[in-house]
């Protein structure tokens, strides 16, 4: 304390008035912060309803009361609240399949294996399989959707985008020429057009016997989708492989399949793993596009909770409730894929 | 004369392969296997038209393209070019398209300059700026665009009607029917301002290929081409008896009258866009600026230039390298994230496409326009991307 109170005084010093143009920029700074958090103080707290009913709540400070009513209709959305346990173990599941992805130690194969399995088992789960009262999809709301499309939608575009980008690095001219338009085709299409495929175009191109749901004909549609992003950032990893790598696994009279599954794409995954946690942030924020085609995810079911009759026009405090979830995922993500980059870097110095 | 015949026949090695063994070398392994693909996915394809076609006809809707040239019944919003209910779904697709390249082009200009300030900003030695830089960014680029666009929908949707809204500098009024800044116009001229701009624009660019094609392009004379076109642009003017006019909106009745309004719904789409790529584009100059190695600033201080130069003429050519291949991208994202104005109710490309598959039924026909119309955006706006980023990437390469 006593030896580092001075460091960070001098830190400070040096940091805040350092020279003249720095103490400008200081009392600058403070001159527009002491503009905007005061007031900011006031609504959050000063002025805020803690508790009560709308009518208790004034238009001048937050209405926190509205958040402790509509709390559970914007995490869970229109799900029936009986059946609300089985929303919250999907969440759960997710989120313990996704820490379990997110430690080195345990990758391999059971992780491989796990995933489906956990994809199904949240599936059967929001549908209220093994109960006498089913879950139709439309009534699925909030939290869980957002994650539950989030994570489906990525685990199942990996695999089409490895080959994709294994058909883009290819020699074989026919596939390549295809993996290259569609990949362009879908990277110049804005995902809102996607959605409206889905939701225009998708009902009427299959046939009678094969119709989807909404949120599963959505599902389709962003896999497609997400694969042609997911397949440039594989490709960046293949390109970085030396072909040195392909020459020795030749040599060792390894085929195609078996040197791409035991050489390359170990090495090559491996390096794109920061790239792909920075891509999946990337995602989460756009699974709110569901919005569009009117489904309830996690920031329409917000929306929706503030144009409730008895809690009309709280949005401000609907929409802060759902941007610190994302923020909290979001940010945790961020650091996490730093924190792999600068291990992963270590542990290839290492020799 | 038949020196090549002669050569070729005479050659030795491997007979040169005929076109079909070229196609055939690039079409390359597992040959009927790759066909037999494409055949299935094509297959597909064919069945999903089909369907689609026998889906529209049992509704009752003709497929093709001639619904755009049928009269649009609905009214647009806000729209560069005049536009009527009644008037052609064609011309309502391109009030649309310009609503779209408005949105865009504004945004990735404004996001630009803000990115390049706050990303210069987020590198200050000061630890206050820095660290508030630092928390704008990190809250900006982790909640969605659309909770932001819906954030500042809420915003101008709670701002003080007309006659409470305070000027800001006299001249500015942010009310809860839009926003009101003062425009530039022309008076007493046969033609507009924005005519007269791409007037200026069309002879200096004349200007600057007569000068690069005779080979005197440096500097100084692509200035005085620039200052030319701008000077005769502004003689004519001024001989046909134009003069520029700054119109100051104001508070008239119940209303603010004159100067530029923009509609609450663009004021809160562009406000979005701007805010949250100007994020990413800081994010991007940051790490050009600093990809630049410190040896390099050091040996420019030791070469006795001041700060001003060593960032015009040592950091920034390197930086951009770096810079131009990353802002390109966060230009076609934003061009395509405009996309999500159907979502607060901006008129632009998607939301009309939107309104007319509902209105005519054809979807698919609509959808293809959709797409191939971002489709085109994006390439145009990366090959004009790819030939600024080919400029500056030579002139570090040169050596």
């Amino acid at each position: 304390m006593t030896a580092a109170s001075p460091r960070l005084l001098t830190t400070l010093r040096t940091g805040l008035f350092g020279t003249r143009a720095n103490t400008l920029v200081t009392i600058a700074t403070l001159l527009l912060l002491s503009q905007t958090l005061p007031p900011l103080f006031r609504w959050a707290v000063l002025d805020a309803t803690f508790s009560g009913n709308a009518a208790s709540c004034t238009r001048d400070g937050a209405c926190w009361a509205f958040v402790t009513a509509k709390l559970r209709f914007i995490l869970f959305a229109f799900y029936p609240p009986a059946l609300q346990w089985r929303p919250s173990l999907v969440i759960l599941l997710l989120a313990a399949i996704l820490t379990a992805s997110a430690l080195p130690r345990l990758w391999g194969r059971t992780l491989l294996i796990a995933w489906p399995l956990t994809i199904l088992a949240c599936w059967l789960l929001m549908q209220g399989a093994f109960t006498s009262t089913p879950v139709a999809s439309n009534q699925w709301g909030g939290l869980p959707v957002t994650l539950f499309v989030w994570a489906v939608c990525f685990a199942a575009a990996t695999p089409i985008a490895v080959l994709l980008a294994l058909a883009r690095r290819s020699t074989l001219g026919g596939l390549r020429t295809f993996s290259v338009l569609y990949i362009e085709l879908m990277r110049g299409t804005p995902m809102v057009a996607i959605l409206y495929v889905a939701m225009l175009i998708l009902p009427m191109a299959l046939p009678d016997a094969l119709s989807l749901d909404k949120m599963l004909r959505a599902i389709v549609m962003i896999t497609l989708f997400w694969a042609a992003y997911i397949a440039e950032v594989i490709r960046a990893g293949l390109q970085a492989i030396p072909s040195g790598q392909h020459e020795a696994a030749t040599a060792l009279g390894l085929g195609y399949w078996r040197t791409q599954r035991l050489v390359i794409l170990p090495q090559a995954l491996r390096i794109v793993i920061p790239g792909m946690v920075n891509l999946a942030i990337g995602f989460l924020l756009a699974t709110s596009l569901l919005a569009v085609i009117g489904i309830f995810d996690l920031l329409n079911a917000a929306r929706a909770s503030a144009a409730d009759p008895q809690w009309l026009g709280f949005y401000n405090e609907a929409y802060l409730v759902v941007a610190v979830v994302y923020f909290v995922i979001c940010f945790g993500a961020s650091r996490y894929s730093r924190w792999l980059e600068n291990k992963l870097a270590a542990g290839a110095r290492r020799p | 004369m038949s020196d090549r015949r002669v050569f070729r026949t005479a050659a030795p090695g491997l007979k040169s392969p005929g076109r079909f063994g070229r196609i055939r070398a690039w079409w390359g392994g597992w040959p009927l296997g790759q066909l037999a693909f494409l055949g299935v996915l094509a297959l597909l394809g064919w069945l999903f038209v089909s369907n689609v076609l026998e889906t529209m006809a049992r509704v009752g809707i003709l497929p093709g393209f001639g619904f755009l040239s049928s009269s649009a019944n609905f009214e647009i919003g806000e729209s560069a070019i005049p536009f009527r209910a009644g008037d052609t779904y064609l011309r309502a697709i391109a009030a649309g398209l310009l609503n779209t390249l408005k949105v865009s082009l504004l945004g990735c200009l404004l996001a630009t300059v803000l990115g390049i300030v706050i990303g210069v900003a987020g590198l200050s030695r000061n630890l206050l700026l820095s660290g508030l830089v630092r928390w704008f960014i990190e809250i900006t680029r982790n909640t969605p665009l659309l909770l932001q666009l819906f954030f500042w929908m809420a915003l101008t949707k709670a701002l003080p009607a007309p006659r409470q809204a305070p000027a800001l500098f006299g001249a500015v009024f942010l009310t809860n029917r839009g926003v009101s800044i003062p425009s530039l116009s022309l008076e007493g001229s046969p033609f507009g301002l924005l005519p007269a701009l791409a007037l200026a624009g069309a002879f200096g660019g004349v200007f600057w290929l007569l000068l690069r094609l005779s080979g005197r392009l440096s500097r100084r004379s692509a200035a005085a081409a620039a200052a030319t076109a701008v000077i005769a642009v502004l003689l004519v003017l001024a001989l046909s008896g134009g003069r520029p006019v700054v119109q100051v909106p104001a508070l008239a009745g119940f209303n603010i009258r004159g100067g530029l309004n923009l509609s609450p719904e663009f004021a809160a789409l562009l406000t979005g866009l701007v805010v949250k790529f100007s994020a990413l584009i800081a994010e991007i100059v940051r790490a050009g600026i600093q990809s630049v190695g410190t040896g390099q600033w050091e040996a420019a201080r030791a070469l006795g230039l001041h700060d001003g130069q060593i960032i015009r003429l040592v950091v920034l050519p390197q930086a951009l390298r770096v810079i131009t291949p990353l802002t390109t991208s966060s230009y076609l994202d934003l061009t395509k994230d405009s996309s999500l104005a159907v979502a607060i109710g901006f008129p632009d490309l998607v939301s009309i496409v939107n309104t007319t598959a509902n209105t005519t039924g054809q979807s698919m026909e609509a959808l293809i326009i959709l797409i191939g119309t971002f489709l085109a955006i994006n390439l145009a706006l990366s090959a004009l991307m790819n030939l600024y980023n080919n400029r500056v990437a030579l002139r570090g390469s040169t050596r």
